[in-house]
């Protein structure tokens, strides 16, 4: 009867060892350890044992139960983890193949100039000002210095619809609302973003609808190297720390004195190319010290007030950061164009 | 204005200063150098040759062999094509082994079968412009005076030797349009001294006022009026260095009176006119405006019609010349001139403005009198002009002048302070510093205390007030010296306004949505300009617009949105999703400002969703862009106060249109546009919005407010409606949110199904709605109670059943 059991046991786990999947397993586990199983048969058998001999064969039935349990379990155990790889396996996928798209536009260059200068002046205590692109007359022209009969505001030059009223030619008219409204008092901080139109034909380096952005600030103790300093730190953010920047005398019939700032060209790191013409310099924007005639016909009092203003072209900007040759691309909308916009820097 | 570096070191000394640290030292302190052009850059070997024989070229018609005479040992046969080449003539010739402009070598060659050692140059050869070369030599080689030296580099001769700084005027600045202005400018950098040019006349005992009377009507617009008589000229060409001079300056040499006239416009910036006297036919000239309709024969032989805006210069009936724009044909001086009247006088500019814009004729001597001259230069401009004539054109200068003067010339005296000075530039000068800076620019200055008092020069018009002064002193002192700083004093708070944040949180959405944004043209053609209009109106119409096509202000962005898409469609992106903020234009009459709106357009054509290797593939339709529109909405905290109505609009597709309400207001559309416009355009099925971004903008949203997180579980019934076709859903959603309420939480349309498995003119639509109370379970019972009455309620006012 020992050696019987001893034998089932060998079988058992030879089967066991041998057996490929679940069902095998279970099966044997029935064939083995299930009521009508051979060990039982065996067990039956025990009637005709001694006293001395039934407990002693009793523990050994148990041992072998236990032990082929035991092996049946681990079997069972590395079964399944086959069967999971097994599973996984036909699961594997081409990772390089390209994702679901998940639809993303962007913004404009322009706007993405623009926004990048409101930002920029808004963390230096700036407030973004706006106001009519058709605008008055007084507003556009006479209110900044430029009286009737100035040279710099003849018909040819600007989208008249009335004798009085026509598409605004700068900013800067914002800046006069703007002064007006403050009732000749200051402080007063804004940079205004915008549309601008002039009577020119399209081409690479014309457009009859441009962007213009043009800052203002008028207090008190405004000085003009306070306006130098301002400047220097939007073209150090704008454009970058290594760019040397220069200012240059120049004149608007709205600011005096007046400043044309110069960067220094990127291209040829100042040594002179063709895109800054040979001088090493590129022209980047106006700027001056607010003319008395335009602080006084806002109401403010020359004497005590004084104010700096600069504007700039964000086409140029836009055009001389990401080296476009073409200012109609802007207009154009050409998604192969939008579309390279759309990276953080 | 080109000045030649060498010709401006007649009046100032430069030594020691290059022209290109010139050009950065002017630039610096006010008058921007746009360019520096060296005149021989690329160019050598070229030498003056004697052309000892010419004779026809035995192969060629049109090319003549010569011998020519370079300064060596044994003169070189050249063949020449030019056509005014000539035995004896003085010549530029390029040797073999020159260069020219653009990298020309000049190498020994056969040409037709004989030998040619070089090269015979003409002016544009020599890299000059054609336009300001001699019409004699225009369409040939240019010939040397008699006296040129064979062997000599020719480009020497012809002042080549030379650089020309091109400055950059601004209208201030009127000043630098001479020589002698950009002298006191050069003076004033350099702390040097001017030479003023050399006039040394000895008249003949004749009067000029005995040849002439002047007679100035319009005394307003021409104050003074000088003429200078010259007798016995004989008209010939100019010195050689005069002519290369006025080349390098940009203008044509023609002969020795015309020569010397533009000679001294661009030495004292004063422009002159020489009239052949004896073709005035009389011993007048009356300055007068013209009669209305008088007509006029310019010398450029074209007939102009005058009107009383015009200023003429007349024989005392006749007009002889445009005053400051041009001369007549009838009174030029030609080759045969003997006796000059030279005048030189003061316009004002407004009246040559007007008369050179009108006829289209702008020159150096209109430019010059618009910016305005120094009234101070107009004699001594004529007394020199009437030198060089009798230098140089054998002229007799007769004594005096004809003069009539009703000028008064006052200098500006203008004062500022020191402590202004240094308030406004933020600098830290002492009065020593500002004296010497208005020192060097010849200005008279007195100082008391604190006060510094200048009297500006005539040549600089342009100094009127403080602040002009303060200009002077901070170009002159320096923008490089002035130091940085940053505003002090009350600080403002930087930041966005609530309607400018929200506008970019738009934006940021909607890219975030997949449109790219645009940006197109406020100006469009009159059919474009109302199509897709929220509100139509009068139009507006520039007064002179360019072209028909950007004629008149937008009422709608749509339009140019669908050209936007046209236009990628036609590039092989016709699937493309875009959208423009910008503001339309609405007309408040011819007195007052249009209204200006922002709105938000966007539109969206072919495939919405495609991943091709999985086989997925979405067109857009009108749920993908209302779904857009909702988004914008719900992000805005307006979704609640939004309705879309079916609607029919001009250019849209009148079956898949919706007004969007706002609180209400008509405030745009959602659809897709009329399917015959998709064809005009070539576009695949398009959907579009249209919206009043100002009032989205405006719209008060509710205050944030938090809300408790519902802790009891909720109930969810689901109900199939069958409803007339007609009958739209947000009808029914309506009323079972106004009859739910305040236990029903949600609503939700989950299925709809039209079609064989209903009865013909019905469809289902079938809703989840989801009931809760945030304090306590619902028992089945108040659910069914409230359920019942929506039920009832749909039933009463749709005639909605249950779907069996």
């Amino acid at each position: 009867m020992q050696e019987r059991l001893k034998e089932l046991q060998e079988e058992a786990i030879q089967k066991i060892e041998q057996s490929a999947s679940l069902k095998e397993l279970n099966d044997i586990r029935v064939a083995y350890l299930g009521k009508k199983g051979p060990i039982t048969e065996v067990l039956r058998g025990m009637g005709k044992l001694s006293a001395e001999e039934r407990p002693v064969m009793g523990a050994l039935a148990n041992e072998v139960r236990e032990a082929i349990a035991v092996k049946i379990e681990a079997k069972q155990k590395g079964l399944e983890e086959a069967a999971v790889l097994e599973k996984l396996a036909t699961e594997r996928i081409d990772v390089t193949l390209p994702g679901r798209p998940v639809k993303v536009g962007n913004h404009h260059p322009l706007t993405r100039i623009i926004e990048e200068i409101e930002d920029l002046f808004i963390g230096m205590g700036y407030q973004v000002a706006e106001g009519p692109e058709v605008e008055q007359d007084y507003y556009n022209f006479e209110a900044l210095n430029l009286p009737k009969g100035h040279p710099a505001r003849d018909m040819q030059d600007s989208f008249y619809i009335t004798e009085e009223i026509l598409l605004r030619t700068h900013t800067s008219p914002v800046q006069a609302r703007t002064m007006e409204k403050h009732e000749g008092k200051g402080p007063i901080k804004i940079i205004c973003p915008g549309k601008v139109y002039r009577r020119d034909n399209d081409d690479a380096t014309h457009s009859h609808q441009f962007m213009q952005i043009e800052g203002l600030v008028v207090g008190e103790n405004i000085r003009m190297s306070d306006l130098k300093g301002t400047l220097e730190v939007f073209a150090k953010k704008m454009f970058g720390d290594d760019r040397e920047i220069r200012l240059r005398p120049s004149f608007f019939p709205f600011t005096e004195p007046s400043v044309e700032m110069d960067i220094s060209c990127k291209i040829c790191g100042g040594k002179g190319c063709s895109v800054c013409k040979q001088t090493g310099w590129i022209e980047i924007l106006g700027a001056g010290m607010v003319h008395p005639n335009v602080l006084e016909m806002a109401g403010y009092d020359s004497k005590k007030y004084t104010g700096f203003a600069f504007g700039m072209g964000p086409e140029r900007i836009a055009m001389l950061k990401y080296g476009v040759d073409d200012i109609r691309h802007f207009y154009t909308n050409d998604v192969r164009f939008l579309k390279q916009f759309s990276v953080e820097e | 204005m080109f000045v030649s570096y060498k010709w401006l070191q007649d009046y100032i000394d430069l030594s020691g200063v290059t022209a290109a640290e010139l050009a950065e030292k002017i630039t610096k302190s006010g008058i921007e150098v746009e360019g520096v052009e060296i005149l021989n850059e690329g160019i050598k070997g070229v030498v003056v040759g004697h052309v000892l024989e010419r004779e026809q070229h035995p192969n060629a018609d049109k090319l003549s062999k010569c011998l020519v005479d370079v300064g060596e040992e044994q003169p070189v046969q050249i063949i020449c094509g030019a056509p005014n080449v000539a035995q004896g003539q003085k010549v530029a010739v390029a040797k073999a082994g020159a260069v020219l402009p653009g990298n020309f070598k000049i190498k020994r060659a056969k040409l037709r079968g004989e030998e040619s050692n070089g090269m015979i140059c003409s002016l544009t050869e020599l890299g000059m412009e054609g336009k300001v070369v001699p019409k004699e030599y225009s369409e040939g080689i240019f010939v040397f005076p008699a006296d040129a030296e064979v062997g000599v580099d020719a480009l020497g001769l012809l002042n080549r030797d030379d650089e020309v700084l091109e400055l950059g005027l601004t209208p201030n600045r009127a000043d630098c349009l001479s020589m002698l202005g950009v002298a006191y400018e050069v003076a004033a950098i350099l702390g040097r001294e001017v030479k003023l040019p050399e006039i040394s006349l000895e008249p003949v005992a004749e009067k000029a006022s005995d040849y002439v009377k002047i007679t100035v009507e319009a005394k307003k617009d021409n104050p003074l009026y000088v003429a200078k008589m010259i007798k016995n000229v004989k008209i010939g060409p100019a010195p050689l260095w005069m002519q290369t001079r006025l080349m390098s300056a940009g203008i044509r040499p023609h002969n020795n009176v015309v020569d010397i006239t533009n000679y001294i416009l661009l030495e004292y910036g004063q422009p002159l006119h020489a009239f052949d006297y004896d073709r005035l036919g009389s011993k007048e000239i009356l300055v007068r405006r013209a009669a209305d309709g008088e007509k006029f024969v310019t010398l450029d032989d074209v007939e102009r019609t005058l009107t009383p805006d015009h200023l003429v210069i007349t024989n005392g009936t006749e007009p002889v010349a445009l005053a400051g724009v041009m001369g007549g044909a009838n009174s030029e001086v030609t080759s045969d001139t003997t006796t000059v009247l030279l005048e030189s006088a003061y316009f004002s500019g407004a009246a040559v403005r007007k008369a050179s814009k009108d006829h289209g004729l702008r020159s150096e001597a209109s430019a010059r009198f618009e910016k305005g001259v120094d009234p101070n230069r107009v004699r001594a401009a004529g007394e020199r002009a009437a030198y060089l004539m009798a230098k140089y054109a054998g002229g007799e200068v007769l004594e005096g002048a004809a003069e009539a003067d009703t000028l008064t010339v006052e200098p500006a005296v203008v004062s500022i302070t020191l402590e202004k000075i240094n308030r406004v530039l933020g600098t830290e000068l002492v009065m020593k510093d500002v004296k010497e800076i208005f020192d060097r620019l010849q200005f008279a200055v007195s100082i008391e205390e604190d006060t510094i008092t200048v009297t500006a020069p005539t040549r600089r018009g342009d100094i009127k007030i403080e602040e002009d002064l303060l200009e002077e002193v901070a170009r002159l002192y320096g923008y490089d010296n002035i130091p940085k700083t940053l505003p002090i004093g009350s600080s403002t708070p930087g930041r966005l306004s609530d309607y400018q944040k929200k506008r970019r949180e738009v934006r940021q959405y909607l890219e975030g949505a997949g449109l790219y944004q645009a940006v197109t043209y406020s100006l469009t053609s009159e059919e474009k300009a109302t199509q897709f209009a929220l509100e139509k109106g009068d139009t507006i119409r520039l007064a002179m617009p360019m072209s028909e096509e950007r004629s008149i202000l937008r009422l709608s962005i749509m339009p140019q949105l669908l050209e936007v898409l046209k236009y990628n469609s036609a590039r092989q992106n016709d699937s493309l999703a875009v959208y423009e903020t910008g503001a339309v234009f609405l007309s408040n009459g011819d007195e007052s400002l249009p209204v200006e709106r922002e709105h938000l357009a966007a539109a969206v054509t072919g495939l919405w969703h495609s991943h091709s290797w999985q086989g997925e593939k979405k067109a857009v339709d009108f749920f993908v862009v209302k779904g857009i529109v909702e988004g914008m909405f719900a992000k805005l905290g307006l979704m609640d106060r939004v309705d879309y109505v079916q609607a029919q609009l001009d250019g849209m597709h009148p079956g898949r249109t919706a007004e969007i309400r706002l609180n209400g207001e008509k405030i745009g559309f959602v659809g897709q546009v009329h399917p015959s416009i998709q064809k005009e355009l070539d576009l695949k099925d398009t959907y579009v919005f249209e919206l009043s971004l100002k009032a989205v903008l405006e719209a008060e949203a509710p205050v944030l407010q938090y809300e408790t997180i519902p802790r009891f579980p909720s109930i969810t019934r689901d109900i199939a409606l069958v409803v007339n076709r007609e009958t739209v859903s947000g009808t029914l959603w309506e009323i079972i949110v106004n009859e739910g309420a305040p236990l029903l939480k949600e609503a939700e349309v989950f299925d709809l199904y039209e079609g064989d498995k209903i009865e013909a003119g019905k469809k289902s639509i079938a809703f989840s709605l989801k009931y809760a109370d945030p304090v306590r379970t619902l028992t089945d019972d108040e659910v069914t109670k409230v359920h019942g009455r929506v039920l009832n309620a749909l039933q009463e006012k749709t005639g909605a059943v249950l779907r069996g």
